[in-house]
């Protein structure tokens, strides 16, 4: 029986939701705020962010990280920038084109009232982290510089060199340091989370791993936030760092969280090939490489010649050729297809012919060598350093890889899960992003999520709980968990099969890659859902985790996330098989134009799909958000 | 595409924080030029769980230079020989068949060894937790163009903004020290209009963490030739030359509030 899903979007029009809700939303008094625990899983950008804010405000707060230090979290590795409506370059910019770019960037197939608070909050992010020291790019004058980014036509997006997410993280963490030094925040680092605990429908706590000594503990608050990021790891090979999994969200999952879009995956057009079987991981470069690389492939197939052996009339510079209007600047999933069915038809470049070229030397023409290495010096020595070839003289070489999941925990407009009590912000959330993300968007949404809506909405569900109890950690429902949580650690340690979790992984990976990628079919997904539960149970039966459980075991670590994204993997199989149209980032050969385009299905599909854990997700109960346009209408994407 | 051959390396093993290491050898027959120091290792522990031996514990997570992770002393030096170059970023190419590789944990007293090659680098959080920040609390941010950075002094803070907190300063360092990972910090706040209010006791504060848990300073320049960040000795400088003015300019006394 399918659950009836309420966004609950405030009323009003579209552009007065959010001081509605903030007009209405209850408040707790500061002297009362401390008897409220919240828990803050993840610090990220999010984490990070909500976790000082919310001590800021005086709440306890406990936080919680598997790194070593709050800093290490990915929001670290985002290179190119935030986007925000401040329209400092003068360039027509408002707060309503950033939400219909992004909703149109989402092929609608995102929330309009949880798009259009991002859009105007956006502006508050820029003006909070500068005031944190962000040392954003400046022009001479002092103000703030710009540059313009995948699927807008306007500058708005602000950077720190290629390490806007660096930065960005930085001051985050350091807005959370300083509240660990005052005694508001508490820091478990090293600590995994590994359930989460439901008592009587509320979400009271979580079950934590110490993952130094393996010990497994409990622990309750009033609220809890998913600040766990997203899964791209279910590709093996990502962008994502080697940590990176679904565990947390996964776990939300199995307790009565919803799991929204599972299938909505971006893949990134512009990473640096693999090079190699052993491949650990793949590199992104930035996006905003493409504001002055020209993107091109060889007219002819299986040409071989070195990039600068062949003359301009033999090069397709396809994106130019195919979207006149964006060019270069063509939205992530368009770059990447196109680039797709050009290495598909032979024109690939590189040892491997796995790449298209990303060429420099018209901008170094244009200006001038010092200029190029000042925008993008660190990201041509990354390359350099990767791919052992210096880009200031020979195209870079790129292919997309997956690199950001747009779907996540279902949430309302107040960023809860279907467990009342919990909350997911940042990439662990489904809401903002629609179908595809735009670049620069990610850094926006979990600022905007943990700093400026959190603290609101917290506070709105707090207020009615004052002085009434809470479970503690001795209820039989934590107990439980923690009992389940030892047992399936044990299970691990116990198989004594053959193949190691990094095995199972890469298997997993290909069929997930290979099936569920860039272009999917109905057959292919048909034929990923019968060799993943029959890989999953060889799993189960041959694993080899070596060490013991009382100890530092990263191969242990290893095994319960691979688990999850197992289980993760045929939901999202599932999910891609059941939507029977072609939008954003996913896309169904048999749902496209006549030029290749993707084909939405309005009728039928303009809807979210968040599924229930049922013990199965083999067996994942489907319920529908039906999605609806007031303002932005419901149009196919050109962007020709 | 090319193959070393005949790698021998002798990694650090240690089972605790309180257990005495030994240097364990392994030899790594074949392995591709194109891949990384640590999918090497991770080839290598593929390898020792078939033999149903203990893999090797080393932290590492983005594998693209920039988490700060990754650690290693890889010949003696912080990061392995590359100049400007982690960990995770070092490939094979840069070494040769029947290469012998010592590969050892970041050494200092203030990085206690966990596990094998993984470390406690929390005494880096405390340093910041005492001071590096700029108190500005959620919601009350003036509009961002509102006051100039000049782009030299917008740069100069990016310079120092790099810093990863990696660790390879103090590993490099003869004495343990921790100024390039505090002046970074220091640097980067104290040059920055935001920065001003509270200049001269973030300054103080972390200065004493510091000194708190780290060796001491005597200008070898170590650091910045380890740094992957290539963070330059200028911010030590500026850092001494700040908590000398805070001695005399600190303004905690001006009111008896």
């Amino acid at each position: 029986m399918s659950t009836v899903l309420n966004a609950k979007i405030p009323s009003g029009a579209l552009h007065e939701k959010w001081d509605n809700y903030k007009a209405n939303a209850k408040l707790v008094n500061p002297n009362n705020k401390r008897k409220f625990k919240v828990i803050v899983v993840g610090t990220g950008l999010a984490g990070a962010s909500a976790a000082a804010t919310l001590a800021e405000l005086g709440y306890q707060v406990d936080a919680f990280t598997f790194h070593d230090s709050a800093r290490r979290a990915h929001s670290i590795a985002a290179q190119g920038g935030i986007n925000a409506a401040k329209n400092y370059q003068g360039d027509g910019d408002s707060i309503n084109r950033l939400f219909v770019d992004t909703i149109k960037g989402g092929d609608f197939r995102s929330r309009e009232g949880n798009v259009h608070r991002l859009a105007q909050v956006s502006v508050d992010i820029i003006d909070q982290m500068v005031a944190q020291g962000v040392p954003f790019a400046r022009e001479y004058g002092g103000t703030l510089d710009n540059r313009s980014f995948g699927g807008a036509q306007v500058s708005r997006t602000f950077y720190a060199r290629g390490q806007t997410g660096q930065q960005l993280l930085l001051g985050a963490y350091q807005q959370l340091s300083r509240q660990i030094g005052l005694g508001g925040v508490r820091l478990f680092n090293r600590t995994e989370l590994v359930d989460v605990v439901v008592v009587d429908g509320r979400c009271s706590g979580i079950v934590v791993r110490d993952l130094l000594t393996g010990e497994i503990t409990s622990h309750a608050a009033h609220a809890v936030v998913m600040a766990t990021g997203g899964y791209g790891n279910v590709f093996y090979l990502s962008t994502n760092a080697m940590n990176c999994n679904v565990t947390a969200a996964w776990r939300a999952h199995r307790r009565g969280a919803m799991f929204a879009n599972p299938c909505y995956t971006q893949i990134h057009p512009t990473c640096i090939p693999q090079s190699d079987e052993s491949q650990s991981k793949l590199t992104l470069m930035s996006e905003s490489l493409r504001n002055d690389g020209r993107i091109w492939v060889p007219k002819n197939a299986d040409d071989a010649r070195p990039a600068d052996q062949i003359p301009e009339s033999e090069r397709d510079y396809y994106l130019e050729r195919l979207y006149p209007s964006y060019g270069n600047l063509a939205p992530r999933d368009i770059s990447s297809r196109a680039a797709k069915r050009l290495v598909d038809k032979g024109h690939g470049v590189g040892p491997l012919k796995n790449g298209v070229n990303l060429d420099f030397s018209a901008a170094i023409e244009r200006l001038g060598l010092d200029v190029v290495r000042e925008r993008y010096g660190n990201l041509f020595q990354m390359y350099e350093r990767i791919a052992g070839e210096d880009p200031y003289s020979t195209p870079m070489r790129i292919y997309p890889a997956t690199h950001y999941t747009m779907g996540g925990l279902w949430v309302d407009y107040e960023l809860a899960t279907t467990i009342p009590g919990l909350y997911a912000a940042g990439e662990a959330n489904f809401s903002d992003h629609g179908a595809n993300r735009l670049g620069a968007s990610a850094l926006m949404q979990g600022l905007s999520d943990g700093y400026f809506v959190l603290p609101y909405t917290i506070s709105n569900e707090l207020a009615p709980m004052l002085n009434k109890p809470v479970p503690t950690t001795d209820h039989p429902a934590f107990v439980q968990a923690e009992t389940e949580a030892r047992n399936r650690f044990n299970g691990y340690l116990n198989v004594s099969g053959t193949r190691s979790p990094d095995w199972f992984h890469r298997e997993l990976g290909k069929i997930i890659w290979d099936y569920c990628g860039m272009e999917r079919t109905q057959q292919g997904l048909e034929k990923a859902l019968s060799e993943l539960p029959a890989l999953y149970s060889e799993f189960k039966k041959d694993l080899r985790v070596t060490g013991t459980g009382e100890n530092i075991n990263q191969t242990l670590e290893k095994a319960g996330r691979v688990d999850d994204f197992f289980q993760l993997g045929m939901l999202m199989c599932r999910d891609a098989l059941d939507r029977e149209e072609s939008c954003g980032a996913h896309f169904r050969s048999e749902y496209q134009t006549a030029d290749g385009e993707a084909l939405r299905d309005d009728k039928n599909y303009c809807h979210v799909s968040a599924y229930d854990w049922t013990g199965d997700p083999m067996a994942a109960e489907l319920n529908k958000e039906k999605l609806e346009f007031e303002t932005a209408h419901l149009a196919t994407r050109s962007y020709k | 595409m090319n193959h070393l051959t005949n790698l021998k390396l002798k990694v650090w093993r240690q089972d605790g924080p309180d257990t005495a290491g030994k240097f364990e050898t392994h030899i790594v027959e074949s392995v591709s030029d194109e891949a990384s120091f640590l999918e090497m290792l991770d080839q290598l522990n593929e390898r020792l769980i078939s033999e149903n031996k203990d893999a090797i514990v080393f932290d590492h997570d983005c594998r693209e230079g920039i988490c700060g992770t990754c650690s290693l002393m890889i010949n003696g030096r912080a990061h392995g020989p590359q100049r400007a170059t982690t960990t995770c970023q070092l490939h094979m190419r840069t070494f040769s068949s029947g290469d012998e590789i010592v590969i050892e944990p970041w050494r200092a007293a203030a990085f206690p060894i966990i596990k094998d090659l993984m470390v406690d680098r929390a005494s880096f959080d405390r340093i910041i937790e005492s001071g590096g920040f700029i108190t500005s609390p959620t919601g009350g941010a003036p509009d961002a163009n509102l006051t100039p950075v000049p782009k030299p002094v917008a740069d100069a803070a990016m310079d120092s903004a790099g810093c990863i907190g990696c660790g390879a300063c103090v590993a490099a360092c003869p004495n343990g020290a921790a100024n390039l990972f505090t002046g970074a910090k220091i640097s980067h706040l104290n040059v920055l209009p935001q920065g001003q209010a509270e200049r001269y006791k973030r300054v103080e504060a972390m200065v004493n963490a510091m000194d708190d848990q780290f060796g001491s300073c005597t200008n070898h320049g170590e650091c910045s030739a380890a740094c992957p960040k290539e963070i330059s000795l200028d911010v030590i400088a500026l850092m001494n030359s700040d908590f000398r003015k805070a001695k005399t300019k600190n303004r905690k006394q001006l009111s008896r509030g």
